[in-house]
């Protein structure tokens, strides 16, 4: 299912680059930017990640004020991986801590533009909707969809991918996919010897937000003199990802596994392990699992997060913006931050499915950790 | 001319032994990789092939009792996903689920098969697209048990056959448990397929179902068990692959398409009639020598596919030569 609205996303990409400009994902002033952010102080409360915000500028929307009971209507791109299943449980959390949304409607466009063209313009001809929340499948095909939404005058909420009108209230992100690149490749060069051999692996070509994570990684490893030794796509493919490292090791050592996503961190961590050779530093994401392996092996990890709470910020977006109260604008960015040796213990919880996201923000929320397939 | 080439034509020229050419495509290209990587002639390195290799070659020559009755089966990559998601689900982490897991999928893997059957042989739905709307059926159903995110791990018991290897052999060194199913598994259907009359049956129908009905086949009988047989071995490829690799929310995908292509590289005939399983085990390693081969040669992705697409078009319509000019 990933790989259908990756596949979708890519071929989009392709096409779009084909017969338009290419796009840019090795943008040296963005880089920069998020990783400045990275470690730059946010505003807000320092125990509510999902509250927190960088920079001052805010979006007054007083003239959205509006009486309750809303009806939040949410144009979803798909639930089709772990990561959009864990996101949405905190959102629909979300929903019920706020007693003045007296409906919540979710539409899923299962990885399809057309189904979330079709959707919106569906949601707008009922009529009913107080404010529209959208995280859009991809990003030229949905700005329309959004600009006639805003039109319609209705108070938009766009976020995790985003759209190339500053239309809506808010686009709510955290930090970025340069920043997740940085935030890997950072460790791998400060645990590898220099000229260390580092072999990327990646889900699939042409996706901006992957494209980001390893443009930013691989200018680093240039910097830093290390040799990449390949850049494979796993298709998020557990066995094919093993069989990728197997092929690798057999050919030489390896320093340093970097990963743009971490579902099938600890098949590449199970490649070494099966074969009798040391683990070295691989790189993962906030799975339970790789989190697990990682403190039980011992080896040196680390996991950037691109953090699920985002999906609980749009919901208060929308909800302080029929409030009547400023919201961070024209961007909403949440800080990212990674999962490192000193907090891992912290963020480890046995009791959590395997492919549940630790950086959730979402332990104080009442139904925790049941909503979520944990168990006390 | 024409009393010349005449007697060239009738008297039959030096053939070749009769071999299925897969097997000489094995050798070659196990060959290759060992001159470009002599690790790969260590335990290690042939055995890791080998234990990668085992899901593909039980379920490949699962699928070749449809294919040899004159069918497809496309259902059987999903049948790998919902054992893999549904093991996980039930597992729930307890070691001693495995006793009653694995038994538990064989069952709704027979099911599976049993319907596809019923549905090809009664309904007259052409199995192209009676397996195909199981394949989107089962795959819908391994999305709703899971929710998209599965909510257990496969114990280590269950992971046994796909992972684990026997250490301190001798001569070999390490003996992986998913070579030992490879092996079991591959006798078992080389002789269900080969050796007794249900087989020589399968045979019969995929060639002509008219003459295997006239000659008093039971062709519904036949056809159905074929079916059930593939699902049966999908269950056991989703064991062993979920058992190497572990849990992934659509890990079966494509393996419907591998292994009908390993089973034609083994010079299976698409339209039934023909197919012999340990040629299809070959087939189904050359895929993946193919595939090793050119990861060691280090091409960039791109043009591995590229180079993967033609040899296996090369090969089949190799093989189609080599029977056409054998007149078989």
């Amino acid at each position: 299912m990933k790989k259908i609205i990756l596949a979708a996303a890519a071929f989009g990409m392709l096409t779009g680059a084909a017969f338009s400009q290419a796009p840019n994902f090795d943008d040296p002033a963005e880089f920069a930017k998020q990783r400045d952010q990275l470690t730059a102080a946010f505003n807000g409360p320092a125990d509510q990640p999902y509250l927190q915000y960088a920079g001052d500028s805010m979006a007054d929307t007083a003239s959205f004020k509006k009486e309750g009971p809303w009806t939040v209507c949410f144009s979803n791109a798909g639930v089709n991986n772990p990561w959009r299943v864990v996101g949405y449980t905190d959102m629909t959390e979300e929903v019920k801590l706020h007693p003045e949304i007296g409906t919540f409607t979710h539409v899923d466009a299962e990885g399809s533009d057309d189904k979330q063209i079709a959707d919106i313009d569906d949601l707008l001809a009922g009529g009913n909707c107080s404010v529209l929340i959208v995280s859009p499948n991809s990003t030229a095909a949905l700005t329309p969809a959004v600009e006639k939404a805003c039109a319609a005058g209705l108070p938009v909420i766009v976020f995790d991918r985003g759209v190339t009108t500053d239309c809506p209230v808010t686009f709510v992100h955290p930090v970025g996919g340069y920043g997740f690149g940085i935030q890997a490749a950072e460790h791998i060069i400060a645990n590898v010897p220099a000229g260390g051999k580092v072999l990327m692996l990646r889900i699939l070509p042409g996706v901006d937000v992957l494209e980001t994570r390893a443009s930013g990684a691989r200018n680093m490893f240039k910097e830093a003199g290390l040799t990449v030794l390949g850049e494979e796509f796993t298709d998020g493919d557990n066995a094919k990802t093993k069989s990728i490292v197997e092929d690798y090791l057999q050919r030489g050592t390896i320093d340093a596994v970097w990963m743009d996503a971490g579902a099938t961190a600890v098949a590449a961590v199970e490649a070494f392990e099966d074969q009798g050779v040391d683990v070295p530093v691989v790189t993962g994401e906030d799975q339970q699992d790789y989190l697990q392996k990682w403190r039980d092996l011992g080896f040196k990890g680390i996991a950037p997060t691109y953090p699920t709470y985002q999906w609980r910020t749009a919901i208060i977006a929308a909800v302080n913006t029929l409030k009547g109260e400023q919201v961070p604008s024209p961007e909403w960015i949440l800080p990212q931050p990674a999962i490192t040796q000193d907090v891992l213990d912290q963020y480890i919880n046995e009791k959590m499915p395997p492919l549940h996201y630790a950086m959730c923000g979402c332990e104080d929320m009442p139904n925790y950790p049941q909503a979520w397939g944990g168990t006390e | 001319m024409s009393a010349q080439s005449l007697p060239q034509a009738t008297s039959p020229t030096r053939r070749l032994p009769r071999i299925n050419p897969v097997y000489v495509l094995v050798v070659a290209l196990i060959l290759a990789i060992i001159v470009m990587n002599p690790a790969f002639g260590e335990p290690t390195g042939y055995m890791n092939f080998l234990k990668r290799v085992t899901a593909l070659a039980i379920l490949s020559a699962g699928a070749l009792y449809v294919i040899v009755s004159g069918g497809f089966d496309l259902s059987v990559g999903s049948i790998m996903t919902l054992t893999v998601i549904g093991s996980s689900m039930l597992a729930s982490n307890d070691p001693n689920s495995t006793y009653w897991i694995i038994p538990l999928m064989l069952g709704i893997g027979a099911v599976i098969g049993l319907i596809n059957g019923l549905v090809v042989s009664y309904l007259k739905v052409p199995s192209l697209i009676a397996t195909l709307g199981m394949m989107i059926t089962l795959n819908g159903v391994a999305f709703m048990w899971s929710g998209g995110a599965p909510r257990g791990y496969l114990p280590d018991t269950f992971r046994f056959f796909g992972r684990y290897n026997i250490t301190d052999v001798p001569i070999i060194s390490l003996l992986p448990i998913a070579v030992i199913c490879l092996v079991v598994f591959g006798a078992i259907l080389w002789w269900g397929m080969h050796r007794t009359n249900f087989g020589r049956m399968l045979h019969a129908v995929g060639d002509n179902q008219q003459a295997a009905r006239l000659a008093g086949v039971p062709v519904e009988r036949v056809r159905i068990s074929a079916f059930v047989v593939s699902a049966l071995t999908a269950v056991l490829a989703g064991v062993i692959l979920g058992g190497r690799a572990g849990v992934s929310v659509d890990i079966g995908s494509g393996f419907e398409l591998q292994a009908i292509t390993a089973a034609v590289i083994g010079g299976a005939q698409l339209l039934g009639g023909r197919g012999s399983v340990p040629a299809t085990i070959a087939g189904a390693l050359a895929l993946e020598a193919i595939f090793t081969l050119l990861n060691l040669l280090g091409l960039a992705q791109p043009v591995r596919l590229v180079v993967q697409g033609l040899i296996l078009i090369g090969a089949v319509a190799f093989a189609t030569y080599q029977r056409k000019r054998a007149g078989r």
